[in-house]
């Protein structure tokens, strides 16, 4: 199952963002306050990045693209960050709310 | 088994525990405080496995970006919206929730799946290790410099659309109660842009 030549295997790597990814997924349905689906986004975000290091680092480890491709995807993040957070400002000046359930105007 | 890498295989495992159990406590804690600060313990965690990884450039970039900048901007937002409200309860929440955890864990046993069962084509050429800074900042000024510049524009939109959406105008009290400001500037403006709508 495991390659035994080196000590941690890829694998193991590639479980921990699994487990990161799907915590990140399950709180980004079942939180009903707004800011804490943001901070799911973020966690399935940091698991897609530890994907991508770690296939950087076992299989591409001289041209290391995955790295590159990490830096975008935090500048990405950070971005995405403060944009919704601020739409979150937002709508909790018109709302009075940060309850997800009580955002409804795309309801049809 | 050396030193080394009995070190690395330690520093593994609690940084490994530390970001399973860090995440699960984000999602499941009631307290949203304590799961904002137990998510910069995630991102940390997570720039400790990117040094294990040989990416040291990166690491640094996680924790000043990630830690220094996503974390205190949720922490500020926490601040701002921190209002004791009773959630009213929903009909089927637990159906919700128990399904919802069906789902994401057929998920991660898919993932899991592909993780174990897939031959990997390790190992591949031999990381460079220290020189991986230099070689990231040939990548972005050669080959990945059209992604780049917009990265940069990316920023510059995302800066611009987050004062757009979270300014808060507040002027307006002060402008029509003296005399001393030019009329046009209230002339010119439309009814309700300058009215403050957060005061009632």
């Amino acid at each position: 199952m495991f390659n035994s030549q080196e000590l941690i295997p890829l694998n193991a790597y590639l479980l921990i963002a699994s487990i990161l990814f799907c915590i990140g997924v399950w709180g980004l349905i079942n939180s009903r306050n707004a800011v804490r689906v943001l901070m799911s986004i973020e966690l399935m975000l940091n698991g897609v990045n530890i994907n991508l290091m770690a296939f950087s680092s076992y299989i591409d480890g001289n041209i290391i693209r995955g790295q590159v491709f990490t830096v975008f995807v935090i500048t990405v993040a950070a971005a995405e960050a403060a944009v919704g957070l601020a739409i979150l400002l937002s709508l909790y000046r018109n709302r009075t709310t940060v309850d997800m359930e009580s955002f409804n105007l795309l309801k049809w | 088994m050396t030193i080394a890498t009995s070190t690395e295989l330690i520093c593994f495992l609690i940084l490994s525990s530390v970001i399973v159990s860090g995440a699960l406590g984000v999602v499941l804690i009631d307290n949203i405080v304590y799961s904002a600060f137990l998510l910069g313990g995630v991102f940390m965690s997570v720039a400790g496995l990117y040094l294990l990884l040989n990416a040291s450039f990166v690491a640094a970039a996680q924790i000043l970006v990630y830690v220094g900048a996503v974390n205190v901007l949720i922490l500020f937002a926490i601040m701002l919206v921190n209002k004791q409200e009773e959630l009213k309860p929903i009909k089927g929440l637990k159906i919700r929730r128990f399904f919802s955890g069906c789902v994401c864990a057929g998920l991660l046993a898919l993932l899991f799946r592909v993780d174990i069962t897939t031959n990997w084509a390790t190992p591949g050429p031999k990381a460079i290790g220290e020189i991986a800074t230099e070689r990231i900042g040939e990548h972005l000024f050669t080959d990945y410099l059209l992604p780049f510049e917009l990265a940069s524009v990316l920023l510059l939109m995302a800066m611009i659309g987050a004062i757009v959406l979270a300014r808060r105008d507040v002027i307006s009290i002060e402008l029509e109660s003296t005399d001393s400001i030019p009329q046009n500037i209230i002339n010119n403006s439309t009814d309700n842009v300058l009215l403050d709508q957060s005061s009632d």
